[in-house]
């Protein structure tokens, strides 16, 4: 009787596996079409190009190892930048997403698809992101299974943190960097899960793509050490873990020594000694295992008072020998970037050129809310889902929420590691909630009202707000019959036909909402979907969506275009000499180089502060102090960004005391103070003579005032200090439409032998005045 | 009985040059020529001469290869031909503010080697502004007309050198390197890219380039740099783009019409003397407009040779046609010598590559936008081929998954 039952049992449920398993593979389709598309949204209202800075860099790396193939890419000295000092590609660049971009390029022209590297570039960016949110949702269903998996799938196809840095053209290093972390974290869930030592192979060999593509591999490098010893401490230690770790570390490091960027560092530097240090408290504890297995408790209890005592010893000499080491290297062994998480205060202190960039400054409460949104108020829901019940799987998300919180407070950039977090966590929270209510309906629907009025009588004071407590509490028995199924394998197929009968239905039945309260759970559940959904797609299309080169501006007139960047850079391509040299603000380094194919003086890669200084010097300078610096440079040109006749905010003059305090930093001369009065920056009338007689001032105001007759800036809405002057050291080459960016060219030096003449005259006239000073009263030539 | 007959020639071929390839050395005391009238145009930067021959056979034989013979004495020729690159720059480098002046250089008598027994010569200047020329009695100026003549009697080979220098401030567009791709595709549609690298070819810009007399005083700053560009496209063009290596630019308009499409478009800077851009135009045609069938089975495509922008010289001009694949013996035919060979292209998933009619020609003027055609053999069913080979790579992978679902490859029983 039960034969025949369990089989038309077994087939219905396999019958809706199948279902399933195809519905979900087409939501799973569904959502990578979505990832794909609302990054889009530049595309269309823009075009398609390659967009800000850094990825300008990664494209003309791209564009030479598609060239130039991946020997030369390694071997690349570039001598198009850092002027005179060029600057090695291939040792010093992470290679992971333009090696991704040029074999995507390859493959697609090998099958005779022309499409032009810049195309690839600009689509790798939406590809990854959807390969991201299946990344996701593997990692989440290793969690809390399909349902969670495809809702966190979801929220992360969409996330405006992620969005902001992986839309069509936003070529950066991020855009395949965040589906490599969340594939090694969903590789490492696997392998902990399974004990499985082919996953943990597999898990290596996408923390060695993550250690190409981004900086970011510190993270996993420290979270998963982490992990590892919070189950050893709280007593979670099983051969399952020593698996997933031990490979990991070991492979991982072996093979992200292999990233010329990283090298030794993979085993020099304190980012990576968490995780040797837990590899050898995981040899220990797993020693201590096996030594407990096979002794007696009594026996035991001596060897771990021996070993103790004995280890203690070690441990100190090897804990001072590790002081001694990371103390003796000069940044104690972080690297300025790594400190600056640490202490969020150590950049603005000590590093300016960390500072100066908006997206190393601590975010602010409504870029969370504008970043995440809803995920943010979902995140406490599904941490207490994870505890219910805690398993290996779900105290790493759990601590990867909590770490990323904290990383993501220091740095606005690294709200992007927050992000897919806050999805995962939504997701549960999100999957959970609708478990319960959902079921509590199903329950109810046929009127069977068992355990309905017992509810009734719990929860029904309780309003939307409390629902989602509830249905967190609702989980635990659900959860412990889906959770240990999963697996062990083994008991899979026996468990269902045992269990359901017995205890979770009476658990369900118990633990069920009132049927109008589940209603109204539902319907707002939809509903905050529903404004995240809208938030994510405003954000895709209006707040990310902007190339950055071309800025558009919408007046009663219609559109208005300022393509002024590019209109500079292509001047600067068609005619000038291949050569020439160009000097700018670091910003525009990347840009100069990939745009208009001429050589720069610093560039975004920041590597010397010395030469950077140098520039914010020269910048700070006045002109002949200046046109020295830059003639010492071979500098032929000057580029300066000027936004003061169209308004445009982020021009050199708002960047300018950068500029000073770097240039400050390393050329004592330059002094802040001077630039400012009363502690003001200003470039009205009341700004100070060094302001007015900076380069920066004359390159960006000249001429300026014959354009409205009183030089009226309207970034800074005042009118200029300093309306008429002339330039002696510099001529005006090119002036775009806008005014955004002006050229100027150093002129040639005066006539040498003239102006010695006129010196050694003068030296002669002043010398002989002073000598005969008693007789003639006045030199009449002087 | 007259036959006019209007011979295009348009190189830096001298006068001389172009005469001999009219009337190629026949016994030349025979012959003569009655009555000459040249008119010379210099409001552009591209040199047109009108020449008006009344030529007469004097002796009996026939006279001449290349003209139709003539049996009775007298003949009228119409000769226009076009001069590139022959307006010299002087001074040769120029400031923002001044104008540009040129120098003409010709010969106030029509170089011939035969007799002439009256000729004339008209010299039309864009403006008034003449800053001096030849006079070689009888000389008149009037407006910006300068009449040289009337001649009479002159020998042959005679020959007067005449310098006008004036001002010339119509956009010396040159096209240093024109690349036009015509793709056919027989689902519909002709896809064409033309790259091209242009420059100003007039005077060099010197010293300062300042935008704010730019924008301010446009009628005498930089009247001698150039903005527009007009592209004349054929009717029903449709996606149309403009851009460079670097991305879109977005200063461009287009007018559709019944007749003729005009494109607008600006550089991304305004074009001064010796300063160079580049830049990509690409737009669709419907194919029916310019594929036909022709009676023998094969197919022609019948398009414009020539450069689409009006008032530019194109000193190299490459047109290759991308046939379809799997087309045959392709043949081009085209009104004027050009340099031929083929070429082979893989576009989207191709197997065997595509046929490209590379056809090349140099120094390029607006009257060589006449058709040509270019005729293969081309068998419909290879249309379907990339249809079919997608179809069945999907197919194939379905079914080695399916395949794959229905084997237990585990060691384990």
């Amino acid at each position: 009787m039960a034969a025949p039952e369990a089989s038309t049992a077994a087939a219905a449920t396999s019958l809706r596996h199948a279902f399933g398993g195809v519905l979900s593979f087409f939501i799973l389709l569904l959502i990578g079409v979505l990832a794909f598309s609302i990054r889009l949204f530049s595309v269309i209202k823009y075009e398609s190009v390659i967009h800000e800075f850094d990825p300008y860099f990664n494209y003309r790396v791209t564009q030479f190892l598609t060239k130039k193939g991946i020997y030369d890419f390694w071997n690349w000295f570039d001598d198009r930048t850092w002027y005179p000092l060029g600057r090695v590609i291939g040792g010093t660049v992470y290679p992971g997403l333009t090696l991704t971009a040029g074999t995507l390029w390859w493959f697609l022209n090998s099958l005779n698809i022309p499409l032009s590297v810049e195309t690839v570039c600009v689509f790798t960016a939406p590809i990854f992101s959807a390969f991201a949110s299946w990344a996701t949702y593997l990692l989440t269903k290793e969690v809390k299974g399909a349902g969670a998996g495809l809702t966190a799938a979801a929220l992360l196809a969409m996330v405006p943190s992620y969005i902001s840095r992986s839309v069509a053209g936003s070529y950066d290093n991020e855009a395949v960097a965040i589906f490599a972390l969340i594939f090694t974290f969903f590789l490492y869930i696997k392998t902990l899960n399974t004990g499985s030592l082919f996953y943990a192979t597999l898990n290596a060999i996408t923390y060695f793509y993550m250690v190409c593509s981004w900086g970011g591999y510190t993270f996993i490098i420290n979270l998963i050490p982490m992990h590892a010893l919070l189950c050893i401490v709280t007593g979670r230690y099983s051969s399952r873990l020593y698996i997933a770790y031990a490979p990991l570390v070991v492979l991982g490091t072996l093979l992200a020594a292999l990233v010329p960027v990283v090298g030794f560092n993979a085993v020099m530097t304190s980012e990576h000694f968490a995780s040797f240090l837990v590899f050898i408290i995981i040899h220990v504890v797993a020693l201590v295992y096996y030594i407990k297995g096979i002794l007696s408790p009594k026996m035991f209890k001596v060897a771990v008072t021996l070993v103790l005592s004995a280890g203690l010893i070690v441990c100190f000499a090897v804990v001072a020998i590790l002081i001694a080491l990371v103390a003796s290297s000069p940044t104690k062994g972080w690297s300025g970037r790594s400190l600056s998480l640490l202490d969020p205060t150590y950049a603005s202190k000590y590093i300016p050129i960390i500072a100066s960039v908006s997206e190393h400054q601590p975010p602010t409460w409504p870029s969370y809310f504008m970043d995440i949104n809803v995920l943010a108020f979902l995140v406490p829901a599904g941490i207490i889902a994870c505890f219910l019940p805690l398993s290996d799987a779900s105290s790493f998300v759990v601590l990867y929420i909590v770490t990323s919180v904290y990383f993501s407070g220091v740095m606005v950039r690294l709200m992007l590691v927050l992000a897919p977090a806050a999805c995962i966590m939504s997701g549960i929270a999100l999957s959970e909630a609708f478990d319960t209510l959902t079921r509590s309906i199903k329950f109810q629907l046929p009127g069977i009202s068992g355990g309905n009025s017992e509810a009734n009588a719990g929860d029904a004071s309780s309003a939307s707000a409390g629902a989602q407590n509830d249905v967190i509490k609702a989980d635990k028995t659900e959860e412990t019959a889906k959770e240990r199924p999963s697996r062990k394998s083994k008991k899979k197929e026996k468990e269902p036909v045992e269990r359901p009968p017995r205890n979770p239905r009476n658990a369900k039945k118990l633990l069920v909402l009132p049927f109008e309260a589940s209603i109204v759970g539902i319907f707002l559940l939809v509903l905050l979907g529903a404004f995240y959904v809208v938030h994510c797609v405003w954000a895709a299309a209006e707040a990310y969506s902007a190339p950055s080169i071309v800025l558009t501006s919408h007046s009663h007139d219609g559109l208005h275009v300022f393509d002024d960047f590019r209109e500079a850079y292509a001047w600067l391509r068609h005619n000038t000499e291949v050569d020439d040299k160009v000097a700018s603000w670091w910003d525009y380094g990347y840009q100069t180089t990939a745009m208009a194919n001429r050589t720069v003086i610093v560039d975004n890669n920041t590597w010397n502060n010395t030469h950077i200084a140098t520039v914010g010097t020269a910048m700070s300078s006045p002109e002949k102090a200046a046109w020295e610096i830059f003639s010492s440079l071979d500098v032929k040109y000057v580029l300066v960004v000027f936004g003061g006749l169209v308004g445009y905010p982020s021009d050199d003059i708002n960047k300018f005391l950068w500029m000073v305090r770097i240039g400050g930093g390393v050329f004592p001369h330059i002094k802040e103070p001077d630039y400012l009065r009363d502690g003001q920056y200003r470039i009205d009338s009341e700004a100070t003579p060094t302001m007015l007689n900076c380069l920066m001032y004359k390159l960006s105001y000249y001429r300026f005032v014959e354009t409205d007759g009183k030089a009226f800036d309207r970034v800074r809405r005042t009118e200029i200090g300093k309306k008429h002057f002339k330039l002696t050291h510099f001529e005006e080459v090119f002036t775009t439409h806008h005014w955004m960016v002006r050229l100027y060219k150093l002129k040639p030096p005066k006539n040498r032998l003239r102006g010695k003449t006129k010196k050694s005259k003068a030296k002669t006239s002043s010398a002989s005045s002073s000598k005969r000073s008693g007789k003639i009263t006045r030199n009449p030539w002087q | 009985m007259e036959t006019p007959i209007r011979l295009r020639a348009a190189a830096p071929i001298s006068i001389f040059a172009a005469l001999l390839l009219i009337l190629p050395s026949c016994s030349a005391q025979d012959i003569q020529v009655v009555n000459a009238e040249r008119r010379i145009d210099l409001t552009s930067h591209i040199v047109k001469v009108f020449l008006t021959l009344k030529v007469e056979n004097a002796g009996a034989s026939p006279a001449s290869e290349i003209l139709a013979c003539f049996s009775t004495n007298t003949v009228t020729l119409e000769v226009l031909y076009m001069l590139t690159h022959s307006l010299e720059p002087f001074p040769v480098e120029i400031s923002q503010s001044e104008p540009q002046l040129v120098y003409y250089r010709d010969s106030a008598l029509i170089l011939s080697p035969y007799h002439i027994k009256q000729q004339i010569t008209f010299v039309k200047t864009p403006t008034t502004k003449v800053e001096s020329f030849t006079v070689v009695d009888p000389t008149h100026r009037a407006g910006t007309e300068l009449k040289y003549g009337p001649y009479n009697d002159r020998p042959p080979y005679s020959y007067s050198p005449m310098i006008v220098h004036f001002e010339n401030n119509s956009p010396f567009a040159v096209v240093e390197e024109l690349v036009r791709e015509v793709e056919i595709s027989h689902w519909g549609s002709l896809q064409i890219t033309e790259q091209y690298k242009l420059a100003h070819a007039g005077a060099r810009h010197k010293g300062v380039f300042s935008r704010v007399e730019y924008q301010s005083r446009p009628s005498y700053s930089g009247v001698s740099s150039f903005r527009h560009l007009l592209a004349r496209l054929p009717p029903r063009v449709h996606s149309v783009y403009y851009r460079d290596e670097i991305g879109n630019i977005s200063s461009s308009r287009l007018r559709l019409g019944t007749l003729k499409s005009e494109l607008e478009i600006e550089p991304r800077y305004p074009l001064f003397g010796g300063w160079k851009a580049t830049f990509v135009i690409g737009y669709g045609l419907p194919l029916e407009d310019f594929l036909f069938e022709s009676p023998d089975g094969r197919r022609y495509l019948n398009f414009s040779y020539g450069c689409p922008l009006v008032e530019t010289v194109v000193d190299k001009l490459t047109i290759k046609v991308v046939l379809p694949e799997g087309s045959k013996g392709p043949s081009a035919v085209v009104p004027f010598p050009v340099n031929q060979y083929l070429e082979k292209k893989y576009s989207y998933l191709d197997v065997v590559g595509r046929t490209v009619v590379v056809l090349e020609k140099k120094n390029v003027v607006p009257e060589h936008n006449i058709p040509f055609q270019v005729y293969y053999h081309f068998n419909p069913i290879f249309m379907l081929a990339e249809p079919l080979m997608l179809t069945s790579v999907f197919f194939l992978l379905f079914v080695t998954w399916v395949a794959y679902l229905h084997m237990d490859l585990s060691l384990r029983k």
